[in-house]
């Protein structure tokens, strides 16, 4: 195939801009381990007001001194809200959903997850600064759909 | 009318009416997220049109136009259309597949978005029209391979028009994506809202969903690219730079345009991370044949300055038909894919897709890329399309010629303001962009200038289906102006290795088959509860 000596440089241009993108996120994946939630765990969603962790969702710290934050979604609201967690701490979210799709944004960071009625998404964060954050629902869910807010609270080392 | 190409004008008809009646739903939304009043705003008119505007702009204007476009290619490049009665029949079932879920729609029984993401339930109809708008598009998908296999026993050796090659590709893009689709629509949430499953898996539901969700922008964005390739050089005046590496370009999205869903659920459970990185690797690989057409249609658009006269380095562009509503058209929509398409880059890498998932930011780019470079290109396609599909001269010249330029303002204003809200984390599709406290006052008035945007836009599409309608009914009968193609600076003899669709599309389904089949198998083999229908609307 015949092409034209400029095209071909803009080719080869072209393709060292791809394989750029391509190394920055698996320079992000392999060395800063970034990665996206990937959790397998499944729960009924037709029982989780008897669920152990999901009936009656509170924020709780395990042994090793990680935060541990269930929250389910529901229309329209979050349980529990709003959520407590300690600065300078990672927290490990573990959202679900009670009817339909919702989403979860904390407002202001990178904490943005799906929650999925049937399955548990699971993602650890780490608050830096003292604060308070919006949580936004952004994944339609109904009528009321916009009106579907929560508060997260940071709280500063004691 | 051309009788050749009643087929053709029929289909653009339809699209034309579904893009005026998706415009109202889009100026509704702005302005409801913007929290102006108008009479009966409501949230459920609003969430109605959010859906409706999906619908009709993602799925019927866009497949009508598409199809529409592929049998006058069939009719003049290959100089027939195999199967014209079976043609119709397609049509048809699509026109009343579309009907249906738009009815459905429009009564309120169906507000689900165009994503549909289940539990969340809609009519029957909804899930039935789609169905079958799809099939008429699969019958269209026939027809355009029988017309090129009749073609080639009559041209045995030589390599068909790049028009049909892109349109195959098209063609062959829609199968596999759609192949996706029938398994969430028929296989999931037809017998769910007919009552005879009692649960659905939501997740499952939406990997297949995505299965086909990021391929129907290829199929959107290569029949444009044929645009492109074959016809704009030919409006600025010039020729084709080079025909094979379209016809590469062209393979090149129907290997890679399929396995790339999971970059639309990043944020999803379920799904592990070394497969979401796989379909990383795949979704940039898809940045490079749009890389390489911007300087393969840039360089042919040059030739075409040069052959007027122009010297300098860029004194070319100067050059080109500006006034031509086609060219502007597209030449605008070229422009903002530059931006479109980094944003895309953008989106595509987890780290940032997790700033901006789901958020106002979503909306503003694909309203750049699909909303700007793809709508562009297909309503400046009709101002060029109409005339010879229906012997009649353009009514209001004027207004097609400012029309692209109307669109473009609108678009910047529009785009970039959702494109800072979200940033700023706003949330996509809200019926109020105020929500509650401080950050509400952050977004309200980048809300208000994008519903400014929405204004600008919404006219410009009224002067596109003014033009169109008048042209129709009143505009001067004339003889038909013929159509003409591009022609490549060297013309391609032979077939080579991108002519071959039998082996590209045996390599894209075995992508395919590698980038979904062990997360759907982990999927399926979970153990798994299913969630009952609701209707929160």
């Amino acid at each position: 195939m015949n092409v034209d000596l400029y095209e071909r440089i803009w080719m080869w241009s072209a393709g060292v801009i791809v394989v750029l993108f391509l190394g920055t996120i698996f320079v992000m994946a392999g060395a800063q381990a970034v990665h996206p939630p990937s959790h397998l765990e499944t729960v009924d969603p037709t029982a989780l007001a008897d669920h152990p962790e999901f009936g009656n969702p509170a924020v709780s710290t395990r042994p090793d001194g990680t935060v541990v934050v269930p929250v389910v979604a529901s229309m329209f609201a979050f349980a529990p809200d709003p959520i407590e967690v300690p600065a300078n701490r990672p927290v490990v979210f573990r959202l679900t959903s009670g009817d339909v799709v919702h989403g979860f944004q904390i407002v202001g960071t990178n904490a943005n997850a799906m929650a999925i009625p049937g399955y548990v998404s699971q993602f650890t964060f780490t608050f830096t600064k003292p604060g308070e954050h919006l949580i936004t629902c952004n994944e339609y869910c109904g009528l009321v759909h916009h009106a579907m807010v929560g508060r997260l609270i940071v709280k500063g080392a004691q | 009318m051309n009788g050749r190409h009643t087929l053709a004008a029929s289909h653009l008809g339809v699209a034309v009416a579904a893009f005026g009646v998706a415009s109202i739903m889009g100026l509704l939304q702005a302005l409801s997220i913007a929290d102006v009043a108008f009479p009966f705003r409501s949230e459920s008119l609003y969430y109605i049109a959010v859906t409706a505007h999906g619908v009709l702009m993602a799925l019927v204007f866009t497949t009508f136009f598409i199809m529409g476009l592929g049998y006058v290619f069939s009719q003049e490049s290959l100089g027939h259309i195999s199967g014209r009665g079976v043609a119709w029949l397609g049509f048809s079932v699509a026109v009343i597949g579309s009907v249906m879920a738009a009815i459905t729609i429009l009564r309120g029984q169906s507000t689900v978005l165009y994503t549909f993401y289940p539990p969340m339930q809609a009519h029957p109809l909804f899930y039935i029209g789609a169905t079958l708008l799809v099939v008429g598009s699969w019958i269209w998908g026939g027809v355009m391979i029988a017309s090129y296999r009749s073609w080639r026993r009559q041209h045995a050796g030589i390599p068909v028009p790049l028009s049909i090659h892109g349109m195959l590709a098209t063609v062959i893009v829609w199968f596999l994506a759609t192949a996706g689709l029938a398994a969430e629509v028929v296989g999931l949430l037809i017998p769910w809202s007919l009552g005879l499953v009692e649960k659905i898996d939501p997740l499952l539901a939406r990997t297949y969903f995505w299965w086909f969700g990021h391929p129907l922008v290829y199929f959107m964005l290569l029949p444009a690219y044929v645009l492109w390739y074959y016809v704009l050089p030919r409006i600025a005046g010039g020729r084709l730079f080079s025909d094979p590496l379209a016809r590469m370009v062209f393979i090149l999205f129907v290997v890679l345009s399929t396995p790339v869903g999971f970059h639309h659920q990043f944020t999803d459970p379920g799904i592990g991370a070394g497969w979401k990185l796989a379909h990383t690797v795949t979704t940039y690989a898809v940045l490079y044949p749009s890389l390489v057409t911007a300087f393969t249609v840039i360089a042919s658009l040059e030739v075409a300055g040069r052959m007027k006269g122009a010297t300098g380095l860029f004194n070319w562009i100067k050059q080109l038909p500006w006034a031509d509503p086609f060219f502007s058209s597209v030449a605008l929509g070229m422009i903002a894919f530059v931006f479109g398409g980094f944003g895309g880059a953008i989106n595509a890498a987890y780290a940032m897709n997790a700033m901006v998932h789901n958020t106002a930011w979503i909306h503003g780019h694909f309203h750049v890329t699909l909303g700007t470079t793809v709508a562009l290109t297909f309503m400046g396609a009709t101002y060029w399309l109409l005339p010879r599909l229906i012997a009649r001269e353009l009514r209001f010249g004027w207004l097609a010629r400012i029309q692209p330029y109307l669109w473009i303002s609108g678009m910047i204003v529009f785009s970039t303001s959702y494109h800072i809200a979200g940033l700023r984390g706003m949330p996509r599709r809200v019926y109020s962009g105020t929500l509650t406290g401080e950050y509400g006052a952050s977004w309200q008035s980048l809300t208000m200038v994008a519903a400014l945007g929405a204004v600008l836009l919404f006219l410009s599409a009224l002067a596109f289906v003014t033009v169109v309608t008048a042209t129709w009914i009143a505009g001067r009968r004339i003889q038909a102006p013929p159509f003409e193609f591009a022609v490549p600076l060297q013309p391609v003899t032979r077939i080579g290795v991108w002519d071959r669709f039998g082996v590209w599309t045996a390599v894209a389904l075995i992508l395919l088959a590698v980038a979904y089949g062990h997360p759907l198998y982990t999927l399926l083999t979970h153990t798994r509860y299913g969630s009952p229908p609701f209707q929160p609307f």
